[in-house]
């Protein structure tokens, strides 16, 4: 019988024992420790969930990568092509001109030899006239020393003018 | 409910009383004849003093004892407060003496008992290792905030997740938070205080009945306070059973209410209780057979006992905690089956019959 009456006192003791402690560890261990549980829950799920939404990125942007790749190549073999075309046309353009210029240069220099060679033959006419009236002269200086050949030598002129 | 406690104590000891006439007449030249009944009743129950061992004979032996505060109040006297070494050997002091560890005053009048015995200092000793253990515990999350847990932390972390996500989640349901703290704190203390009373010399809080008794009813006044009206509907007006049944059924419900916290009671007191004095029981063996040789099985025996008791402490703890929490669950529970899946028809199909 003495096993199973509860003692007045015990009762008293852990009543307010028990509700202390419950108080303290309530207020002092129960409450850091159950929101640093949670806490830590919450980011890990945190941290899947981002790393779930990372790998999904990743593959968008792969995706993306590869999108833009292809369309460098693509936009790189555009560019090859237009740029060799134009180098062809401008080499054509080169040739084209460079013909020109020196069918251009062909000409002129026909052109100054024409007048380089009349100019010459202006000379060579001028020079040649000067010399025979200067020979025509001297020899006229001495011929008509007397009058009767200047007169013979007038009229053979004066025949000559009359045949041109 | 107490008869059959006294027939499980006396089952429970049945080998210590079938042996005793053999040990009475082996000790009959002995001045004093041991009582292994005695012994284990002094060892589980209460006292005024913590007596750790003693050395030598009852008389002029050197007694290893701590005097605890004795705390009397009595209405014709009012509070006395004194050690417990003036009750010794049954002396009288201020008017109060012992008799079997029973504060009585010599005039008969009546005494209120709110001494810190045994059972009181090992209460203390207990509220100051949970503290001691939970704030470390609670420190070393500051300490390693965000990063993993260490050292007592990670020792008792699965402990509170297994409460918090085995226990209270699944028992109580969504509102299990605001009972997490007296939840955890049940558990502990009962495990604390079951393992406290496995060590040599300690006190046998747990397996104390004004303890469990004070437990149950925390639990009980919990339960009634956080019930809803379902709760209540279910006992005054059970789902289901017709009109002229609810005469006995309300009864019976009322009583429910009553019985789950007495066996919440009862099963921690007597578990505890009967562990103890199996213990000591097979100690005792030793001193009945007053031979050396039953030693090795005594040991063996009472080693199995108490490790299966560091079992037990712990199952015992879990087992009051999660009926608590089931007995909270009930309570709050918002929804309840009106027919529990029995078919809520009205019954009238009576033609299939002919």
């Amino acid at each position: 019988m003495e096993l199973i009456t509860p003692n007045i006192g015990l009762i008293f003791w852990q009543l307010v024992i028990f509700l202390i402690v419950l108080f303290l560890l309530a207020k002092f261990a129960w409450k850091p420790i159950l929101g640093s549980l949670k806490e830590r829950e919450d980011s890990i799920e945190n941290a899947l969930r981002m790393a779930d939404q990372a790998k999904l990125e990743m593959q968008q942007l792969k995706a993306g990568n590869e999108k833009l790749i292809a369309e460098a190549r693509m936009e790189r073999d555009k560019m090859m092509q237009e740029a060799s075309q134009m180098a062809n046309q401008l080499i054509e353009q080169a040739k084209n001109k460079a013909t020109e210029e020196g069918s251009r240069m062909i000409m002129q220099a026909r052109e100054a030899i024409q007048n380089e060679k009349h100019a010459a033959l202006t000379e060579v006419k001028n020079t040649a006239a000067k010399l025979s009236i200067d020979i025509a002269e001297r020899i006229l200086r001495r011929e008509l020393a007397d009058s009767g050949s200047q007169q013979q030598l007038v009229d053979s002129y004066l025949k000559d003018v009359k045949l041109n | 409910m107490k008869r059959l406690l006294i027939a499980l104590f006396c089952i429970l000891s049945l080998p210590v009383f079938a042996n005793e006439p053999v040990a009475t007449q082996a000790e009959a030249t002995d001045k004093e004849a041991f009582s292994p009944s005695e012994m284990i009743l002094h060892h589980i129950g209460d006292s005024h003093e913590w007596h750790f061992a003693t050395l030598g004979d009852e008389e002029h032996g050197t007694h290893f004892t701590i005097p605890l505060p004795v705390i009397a109040y009595q209405p014709t006297k009012g509070l006395s407060v004194f050690s417990s070494s003036n009750l010794a050997h049954g002396e009288a002091y201020n008017g109060l003496k012992l008799e079997h560890e029973h504060l009585v005053a010599e005039d008969g009048s009546k005494v209120y008992d709110f001494s810190i015995t045994k059972n009181v200092a090992s209460l203390l000793l207990s509220a100051v290792i949970l503290l001691l253990v939970f704030t470390a515990v609670a420190r070393g999350y500051r300490k390693n905030h965000g990063k993993a847990p260490k050292g007592v932390q990670s020792f008792f972390e699965p402990i509170i997740t297994f409460i918090r996500d085995e226990v209270a989640k699944k028992s109580i349901g969504p509102k299990y938070e605001r009972y997490m703290p007296y939840l955890l704190t049940i558990f502990f203390f009962i495990w604390f205080n079951n393992l406290l009373g496995l060590m040599p010399g300690a006190a046998n809080l747990t397996g104390n009945i004004a303890v469990t008794m004070t437990l149950a009813l925390m639990t009980l006044v919990i339960t009634l306070a956080s019930s809803n009206k379902n709760y209540w509907a279910h006992i005054f007006a059970t789902p289901g059973v017709p009109k002229p049944l609810l005469l006995i059924m309300i009864p019976v419900e009322l009583i429910g209410v009553v019985v789950k916290p007495f066996s919440l009671m009862i099963r921690l007191f007597a578990n505890i209780t009967a562990g103890h004095i199996v213990v000591l029981s097979f100690i005792s063996l030793i001193f009945i057979f007053q031979s050396i040789y039953i030693s090795p099985v005594t040991l063996a025996f009472g080693l199995f006992i108490n490790v299966l008791e560091l079992l037990v402490a712990i199952l015992q703890a879990y087992i009051f905690t999660l009926l608590t929490a089931m007995y909270i669950g009930g309570a709050v529970e918002d929804h309840h089956d009106a027919d529990f899946q029995m078919g809520g028809g009205d019954g009238a199909e009576p033609a299939h019959a002919h």
